[in-house]
């Protein structure tokens, strides 16, 4: 593996040369260098990953790096392919990020954010890579506090410092989680290789522990409810290609955490274990698409729905680890691969979609969609890949978000070869609770492109919008092909998936039936489907009507004329259907879960009540979870602060009797404790 | 080879029965109603009529708007050619499963909505607006049909489905079958814009749903979104004709077969053209927001379906 180790040294050169370069030089010259060291080192990590999944090697290679003590790495199936997910989303940012970046120049600190996107990345790839409990957690927390800073790049903004505070509180609960995790599993010592975590024996108490501890701290970072709060907060106020590698790939870390811990480390456990992950999936996935349907800053919307896609991922892991229990290891393949392909395909999609975001807050200034519309004929190449970005989200064929929904569908409906009827009925209703949550996704679509990209402009700012620069359109380029490549060879993808799948241990390659055709055929003959041909069909169809009119020499006359407004001539904005207007039928179906509020406030004519002078519309949403149970946590929290501030008298001497009551009793209780 | 063109055969005959379909709904309908009704051929001279006008199109309108009324009839065509609308097994049976049939079917409403939203006419956001929660509701109701059918007959392929079937003819008096095809006729329509959820005929625009999203769409195009709305009808009810009650459709591909499995489906077709045409003499449009409650009664009927096939495995 001579390639190998070249490319590996080129990305862990690339990233920290970026991050010096970016420290030492300011202005263009400066982002270029970042842009260029991160376009390098995301390509070296991609082709590496290539590389090994593509050699079928499932341990690659070892490599003692460092000098220093306890830095570990190895390659296997799994890193390979997370590898390549970061490959992907980080080369696009690289490339999309010098020219958004470009709009801060004088005003943030730049040099502080190109050092952070260097450090983020390199702390993904080595994370990926930790073969100790050590390098994992230090690369986990340099991801945590790289991308911490980069989220307060934006400082002066309404909201961003507050969302900051969030991120970084329930990040470190989740690290503390983790650090616990880790002891339990290495017996005190973190240096320990994860190959003698594998085969030390654990007692099933402490197995379900570190379980529960991981799928704690994993679930903060992946944002699973109800720790997914921070995330709707923290990633709309960073820079939007901040935000698409935070969608994209750092939460995605939750996913290979878990799968690192409960299928490779602990090889999988009881029943209860993959029916926790299978239902916190589904509530994720329902109330991550519910509160973004109420959502009207298009960024927050975005992240709303990373919480729904995170939960699809879950359901299929949690499916997968559920058969395993069963010994259903074909149908435990499938849950997993297709949680598997979710993830790039979410990487790829979220990441696009934040990207498009990003390229309408920069031609607009607001992230608010009711200052929008319109802009489909302002930015027609960014309108364009953020609906191609749309449509893969909601799952429409033939782009790849259809093809692992696909899969995971079929996971579930494999569902019935478990044994025990009272749990095999959990799978029709994960089934229901998906089917609902893309429909849903779908609405939620139609509103976020609809309103902002289509009809008249509702604002000055929208009406001057102007298209991206080059850079930006080429990072969301790159995906949009990632999109439709994902899509349109499902059986590639499954395939190399299954390879990466069976480096774990107890998942056997063997296992993984699927074909090279054209169909994706699932073991067993559960279903079968064939995107390219599709594709294929669809495409002939779409060109095949104009050329049927053509032939039939059609009327082709084509006049354009106002909008009918019932013989009002003259449209404006404002009689435009509004996206709260849109998503109101919703609001008002699940009222029971949003208890919206609303504020009307209607001035009236002094003469007449007749003749209204204004109107004032508010209405809010309360979420579920701040309501019931960080609101009073908080509370708890601030009573019990504000109890221990009487600790603090200011005097040194009362301190200094505070320490020598602590070494006492510390004292004490190590003796007690031989 | 022959299959290719029966796949052919079958597309082409979808589309030229379908606005025969909407029509005698129609004109059943109006007998029943004591009018003496359009007739049947009625929506084919529309349809012609349609297609020799000029478009109009909102000057607000973007490439999207005139690009959805050919996605939408490529996407209800695309389907045709993967039902079994008269054989089993088609060539094509392995391109897409019955979960490929609903999301190229939603694919369909999803740039409807949009293009809905594209002229900037109130009524085109509200039609989208409702049609797209209609669409979302009704999707779990599918999904949970599709697991009790694919429950029993070990596969979401729907040529396997139906030749499972009728190898088994018992199954299709089983309680999952029938719960699920009532759990399916629901959902049926809701998805083609019926009474009770939606009003295919009505005029004022506040009540309407799929009418008011395609408001500002004209002549040709007009005449495109119609054609499509009136194939999704037909594959409906050939889903429900065939998936549940698979008898007629042919196996051999032989003159005779197909014969038969041609007068059959027009047997099925004008049977459940008669149940809609009475359903909606006897009852009134619901209010919007009360069709949850008439989805819900969906949900809980293709619930039941999968747990009694779960239980009477």
């Amino acid at each position: 593996m001579a390639s190998g180790h070249f490319l590996l040294g080129v990305m862990l050169a690339a990233y920290p040369v970026g991050a010096l370069c970016a420290l030492g030089v300011h202005g263009v010259v400066g982002r270029g260098l970042v842009a260029g060291c991160a376009l390098v080192g995301a390509l070296a990590g991609l082709v590496l990953g290539v590389v090994c999944l593509a050699a079928g090697l499932a341990p690659t290679f070892t490599a003692p790096l460092l000098p220093l003590t306890g830095i570990a790495l190895r390659i296997d199936g799994l890193s390979a392919f997370f590898l390549i997910v970061i490959g992907v989303v980080g080369a696009a940012v690289a490339v999309y990020g010098f020219g958004y970046s470009a709009a801060g120049e004088g005003r943030y600190a730049l040099r502080l954010l190109g050092a952070m996107l260097n450090v983020l990345l390199l702390s993904l790839s080595v994370q990926v890579m930790a073969d100790n409990a050590l390098t994992f957690l230090m690369a986990w927390e340099a991801m945590s506090l790289s991308a911490y800073l980069m989220v307060l790049t934006e400082h002066d903004q309404p909201g961003t410092v507050h969302a900051a505070h969030w991120y970084i509180a329930i990040t470190h609960a989740g690290f503390a989680a983790l650090v616990a995790m880790f002891f339990l599993l290495s017996a005190g010592d973190l240096t320990v290789s994860f190959a003698a975590m594998r085969s030390a024996s654990l007692t099933p108490t402490v197995r379900d522990a570190a379980f529960v501890l991981a799928l704690v701290g994993f679930g903060a970072k992946a944002g699973i409810v109800p720790l997914h709060v921070w995330l709707p907060l923290a990633h709309p106020v960073a820079p939007s290609h901040v935000s698409a590698l935070m969608s994209g790939v750092v939460i995605k870390m939750g996913v290979y955490g878990l799968l690192r811990v409960t299928i490779d480390l602990l090889a999988g456990g009881p029943t209860w274990w993959g029916g926790l992950v299978l239902g916190l999936g589904t509530v994720s996935a329902l109330l991550g698409v519910l509160y973004a349907l109420m959502e009207h800053d298009l960024k927050r919307l975005l992240a709303f729905h990373s919480v729904e896609n995170i939960g699809i991922i879950f359901i299929g892991i949690g499916a997968g680890l559920m058969f395993q229990s069963y010994g259903l290891t074909t149908l435990a393949t499938l849950g997993v691969v297709g949680g598997l392909y979710h993830t790039i395909n979410h990487a790829c999609f979220k990441g696009l979609l934040f990207l498009g975001a990003g390229s309408v807050l920069h031609a607009t200034g607001t992230r608010n969609m009711e200052e929008m519309g319109g802009l489909i004929k302002r930015m027609p190449r960014t309108a364009f890949f953020f609906l191609i970005g749309a449509c893969a989200i909601s799952a429409l064929p033939p782009l790849n978000g259809f093809a692992s929904e696909w899969l995971v569908f079929q996971a579930l409906l494999g569902g019935s070869a478990i044994p025990q009827p009272e749990v095999a009925v959990i799978m029709p209703i994960a089934v229901a609770m998906l089917a609902l949550t893309s429909g849903l996704a779908a609405a939620c679509f139609v509103k976020a492109f609809g309103i902002t990209f289509l009809a008249i402009p509702r604002s000055p700012e929208a009406e001057h919008a102007h298209e991206a620069p080059l850079t930006m359109q080429v990072g969301m380029v790159s995906l949009v092909l990632m999109c439709a490549g994902l899509g349109l060879a499902p059986f590639a993808v499954v395939r190399v998936l299954g390879t990466a799948v069976s480096g774990l241990e107890r998942f056997s390659s063997a296992d993984v039936g699927f074909t090279l055709g054209l169909p994706l055929r699932v073991p067993g003959a559960v279903g079968e489907m064939s995107p390219p041909l599709l594709a294929l069909g669809l495409v002939l169809l779409v060109g095949l009507v104009p050329l049927g009119f053509w032939i039939a020499g059609a009327d082709r006359r084509r006049r354009t004329a106002d909008t009918w407004g019932c013989g009002r001539i003259g449209q404006t904005a404002r009689m435009e259907y509004t996206a709260t207007a849109f998503a109101e039928p919703l609001r008002r179906v699940f009222a029971e879960l949003y208890r919206p509020s609303k504020d009307l406030s209607i001035d009236f004519h002094p003469a007449s009540k007749y003749f209204v002078q204004s109107i004032e519309y508010r209405s809010e949403i309360h979420p579920l979870f701040e309501r019931v149970l960080y609101d009073p946590l908080l509370q708890v929290l601030g009573t019990a602060a504000s109890w221990i501030r009487r600790l603090q008298g200011g005097s040194v001497h009362l301190y200094l009797t505070y320490m020598t009551i602590a070494l006492l009793v510390l004292l004490t209780v190590a003796r007690g404790w031989r | 080879m022959i299959g290719y063109v029966l796949e052919v055969t079958q597309a082409a005959l979808a589309l030229l029965l379908a606005p025969g379909l909407v029509g005698l709904v129609r004109w059943m309908k109006a007998r029943l109603q004591n009018r003496r009704g359009a007739p049947v051929f009625q929506p084919y001279w529309e349809l012609r009529k349609l297609f020799q006008k000029e478009v109009v199109v909102s000057n607000n309108a973007s490439w999207l708007f005139r690009a959805t009324p050919f996605i939408v009839f490529a996407s209800a065509v695309a389907v045709t050619f993967l039902v079994p609308i008269l054989a089993v097994p088609l060539p094509f049976d392995g391109v897409g499963d019955l979960l490929v049939v609903v999301y190229l079917l939603l694919l369909g409403t999803f740039f409807l909505a949009l293009a809905g939203l594209d002229p900037g006419s109130p009524f085109g956001g509200m039609g989208a607006s409702r049609e797209m929660t209609v669409a979302a509701l009704a999707e779990p109701t599918i999904a949970l049909a599709i697991f009790a059918l694919a429950l029993s007959a070990g596969s979401t392929n729907l040529g396997q489905i139906v030749a499972r079937t009728m190898t088994a003819p018992g199954a299709a008096l089983s309680p999952g079958h029938l719960l699920a095809f009532g759990a399916l006729f629901i959902v049926t329509l809701a998805e083609t814009g019926r009474l009770p959820i939606d009003n295919p005929a009505t005029h004022l625009e506040l009540t309407m749903i799929h009418e008011a999203m395609v408001l500002e769409y004209s002549g040709r195009y007009l005449a495109l979104i119609e054609w499509a709305a009136a194939v999704k009808l037909l594959i409906f009810f050939s889903l429900l004709g065939n998936l549940f009650v698979p008898w007629g459709v042919s196996v051999t591909m032989t003159p005779s077969t197909l014969a038969i499995a041609v007068a059959s489906l027009l047997a099925k077709l004008v049977i459940l053209a008669g149940v809609v045409a009475v359903l909606e003499t006897r009852i009134a449009k619901l209010r919007l927001f009360r069709v949850p409650e008439l989805l819900s009664v969906s949900f809980v009927l293709a619930l039941l379906a999968v747990t009694s096939s779960f239980l009477l495995r």
